[in-house]
């Protein structure tokens, strides 16, 4: 298959200040490649070439899409298990990404890690962390790390709603705002952690309050208009990397599929899905005001789509088509 | 253009599956996220969604198949043509990959059939019932519950979600959320809770999701849960089962794929269980709250599915720390515990073909150990090999070992010989992963070596 004409990588286009015309068609077409990535990750888990866990990414495509497109080069991004939009807006290969999915040797980390753990040390992405919580610390020691050895980096620690529970979230944030450390807590609240709601989870529900006991300020942001998100990333971004501490971002947003590859389900009804899915869409929702303001016709989305597409399908064939890790490999990085 | 819409595998486990409810008919346009067929899986029944955009030209297999192989196609999507981009063909798809993916869950229930419960507590006569292992620890905890009404369970997905793999089925519904309690995600918190509730007249069942999980709240298993009886001269104590699948399940990686076994069977002042059948699962479960120490429960998800016979009386318990002995054999003995006693079956029919006669031990209790039945064992046929999938340094089959030097170095003919998953992290490539964990082959080899056959 032959290399799409228009290269669609995602988060290589860094929009300026306040987005222009570009760079909301880049903020497009990266929410896109995000989507048919998971659509198509959700296939060859359904085929038995992905195994074990696999949790999409669809539906948060703007979070991740306007948060990275304000990081600079010298920054960090730390996040769990919901991992693929979050190394595709990194830059990160699709072709790479997909081959770690099927376990593959020409995957990110050789096939040793698989959906849940996958890093990429050039693109600044420290994983792919499969225990619910554990990234925050970590990420709160990368920004640790940074503020000790003065490079100006940001370090952007991603959470889940659920995640927000965990003690360990609170002995960092104690521990950043102590040492004014320059990172930015993104709480993804998809309102669900497996078949938990977040009003069946939490004693105070409005995330963006929980560093308040630690004097750290935080924001409400619609997780699903990209734009909003770009701004609220972007001045949180300046908030840390000017020395101030760090800073928390709620995101509201919505997973569209089961929590992994194999939850039924059961615990919401397929209105409130189909609603959110009709109304709140934050790539149709981009795609209508691109169209209204005039910036992109509907022919050239199809045409981003299109594009898009084929880059999914060279990831996928490629992921199929490479070979599995050498059996000598079993005991290669275990130490140095 | 038209492709194939395949059965879809919906679990890390799933090899089949049966095709509950078609919710599109022929001729419908379906768009990506619409929901196509609802199917059943070993688990839970599924919505299948469309990927692609198109109309359902034909519906292959009819609503109500059960038994669809994975990968089989069910319909056809006739496209508009306007796409370029062919979705990934059913022919890429390498016919090996689904069974390589789930190999580990292929359940051995035939051979269950064939293996007798003797449990000489049981009386002249007794009725068994087939049951999955999973329902037979659910009815452990009901009958319990049922009994004593200090007794509640609590942890991630337990309730509504009637577990993360089902175990607590039902509960929710007979003993209200008041004893059957979903929890946030905060295991060091909710097991500490657990410990101060022991402490102060309940008797809590903490299930972890995964045992990989209880390692956020080691802490207080250890520290809080197992010392305290000491450290108080005898006058505070926790009765407290912490309980959940352990080891490595299919596919899920290092941090998912961990065997705990030898972790928890070195803290005095705990008792661990680690079951491979399902009478021993209710039995001991049921034992295990009963009593007065902190347990650590060691299930096995792949065994859950798997269904054995389990005696119809009333109150069957049986007394922690007691190994059995599956088969008795006179060529060489072979201990496991949890999902490595189905391993050891298979290879004692192997070796059965090549002469060999293995004598079988299912230890059941970790701590503590039954260290008499081994060595009783061990001095007919004079030589050992165990059996686990944990690492091999300092493991269950390290202790045993040891223990079989120093009680009967005068009847061993041959080095104990230990078969372990491999000293790395568990790879998530299937080939790798495969390689890691111990196979009937393995098994095999390490007997001919200990029977010094070729
Ligand atoms: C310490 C730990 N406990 C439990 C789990 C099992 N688990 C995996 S994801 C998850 C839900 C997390 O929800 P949330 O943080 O909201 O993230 P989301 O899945 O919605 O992205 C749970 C309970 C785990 N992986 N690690
Ligand atoms: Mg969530």
């Amino acid at each position: 298959m032959s290399e799409p004409t228009k290269v669609v990588v995602a988060g290589v286009n860094k929009p300026g200040a306040t987005p222009n015309s570009v760079s909301l068609k880049t903020f497009y077409s990266d929410m896109l490649l995000i989507r048919r990535f998971e659509e198509r990750a959700g296939q060859l888990y359904g085929m038995g070439l992905i195994g074990g866990f696999c949790h999409l990414y669809i539906g948060q495509e703007a979070v991740v899409v306007g948060m990275q497109a304000n990081v600079a080069p010298q920054d960090q991004v730390i996040t769990a298990y919901r991992d693929h939009g979050h190394m595709l807006a990194c830059g990160m290969d699709p072709k790479g990404v997909m081959a770690e999915l099927t376990g593959r040797s020409t995957g990110y980390s050789k096939g040793n890690g698989g959906s849940m753990h996958m890093f990429s040390s050039e693109k600044h992405f420290f994983g792919g962390h499969g225990i619910v919580g554990a990234q925050i610390p970590l990420g709160t020691g990368l920004a640790f790390a940074d503020k000790y050895r003065n490079t100006g980096g940001v370090t952007l620690t991603y959470l889940g709603d659920g995640a927000a529970n965990q003690g360990q979230v609170y002995e960092s944030f104690n521990m950043a705002e102590l040492w004014k450390l320059p990172v930015v807590y993104i709480i993804e609240n998809n309102q669900y952690a497996m078949g938990t709601s977040v009003d069946r989870s939490s004693a105070q529900p409005q995330f963006f309050k929980r560093g308040a006991s630690f004097n750290i300020p935080g924001e409400e942001v619609d997780g699903m208009d990209v734009e909003a998100v770009h701004a609220a990333g972007r001045k949180a971004i300046e908030y840390c990397r000017s020395g101030n501490g760090p800073m928390i971002l709620e995101m509201k947003t919505y997973r569209y599929r089961g929590h992994s590859m194999s939850d039924p389900a059961k615990y919401r009804t397929r209105e409130e899905v189909q609603t959110v899915r009709e109304k709140r869409d934050p790539i149709e929702h981009l795609g209508q005001k691109l169209v209204s303001r005039g910036i992109a016709t509907e022919d050239e989305l199809k045409a981003i789509d299109k594009d898009i597409r084929l880059v999914v399908n060279t990831a996928a064939e490629f992921a199929i088509e490479s070979p599995e890790p050498d059996l000598s490999e079993l005991f290669t990085d275990v130490v140095a | 253009m038209s492709t194939q819409i395949l059965m879809p595998a919906l679990s890390p486990t799933m090899e089949e599956g049966k095709l509950a409810k078609w919710l599109v008919k022929e001729g419908d346009a379906v768009k990506s996220g619409d929901i196509l067929a609802e199917i059943e899986t070993d688990k839970a029944t599924m919505e299948f969604e469309a990927v692609d955009e198109g109309r359902i030209g034909k519906i292959l297999v009819p609503e109500g198949t059960e038994g669809v192989k994975v990968n089989a196609p069910i319909a056809v999507l006739v496209g508009d043509g306007e796409d370029a981009s062919a979705p990934v063909k059913a022919k890429s798809a390498p016919a090996e990959a689904a069974p390589v993916a789930t190999k580990a869950a292929a359940a051995p229930v035939a051979q269950a059939a064939s293996i007798k419960l003797e449990d000489p507590s049981l009386p002249e006569g007794t009725e068994f019932v087939t049951m999955t292992v999973r329902e037979a620890l659910r009815d452990a905890m009901a009958e319990e519950m049922r009994r004593d009404d200090t007794i509640f369970l609590m942890g991630e997905e337990v309730a509504q979600y009637h577990g993360a793999y089902k175990v607590s089925q039902g509960l929710l519904e007979e003993f209200g959320d008041k004893r059957v309690i979903d929890t946030p995600i905060t295991e060091q918190g909710f097991a500490g809770l657990g410990v101060g509730a022991a402490f102060n007249g309940l008797k809590p069942i903490i299930e972890f999701m995964t045992w990989n999980f209880a390692m956020q709240a080691i802490d207080q298993i250890i520290n809080s849960a197992a010392k305290t009886r000491y450290m108080s001269g005898g006058q505070m104590h926790s009765p407290i089962v912490f309980r959940g699948p352990n080891g490595p399940a299919a596919r899920v990686g290092a941090q998912h794929s961990q065997d705990y076994s030898s972790w928890y069977a070195h803290v005095p002042g705990l008792k661990v269980i680690s079951p491979y059948f399902a009478a021993d699962a209710k039995a001991l479960l049921k034992a295990a709250i009963r009593d007065p120490n902190p347990v650590v429960f060691l299930e096995n998800e792949i065994v859950y599915g798997r269904s054995f016979p389990v005696p119809k009386i009333d109150d069957y318990v049986l007394p922690i720390g007691k190994a059995r002995v599956v088969k008795p054999g006179k060529d060489v003995t072979l201990v496991a515990h949890s999902i490595c006693v189905g391993l050891i079956l298979e290879a004692a029919e192997a070796l059965a073909k090549e002469g060999i006669d293995a004598e079988l031990i299912d230890l059941r209790t970790l701590r503590p150990l039954d260290t008499d039945t081994v060595i009783e064992s061990v001095k007919k046929p004079n030589r050992i090999v165990t059996v686990e999938q944990g690492w091999p340094i300092c493991s269950i089959g390290s202790e045993i070992a040891s223990q079989v030097v120093e009680k009967a170095f005068d009847w061993l003919d041959a080095p104990p010989t230990k078969v372990n998953g491999k000293d790395v992290p568990m790879p998530y490539a299937a080939n790798l992963e495969k390689l890691a964990l111990p196979t009937v082959d393995d098994v095999v080899a390490a007997v001919k070596a200990v029977c010094y056959r070729a």
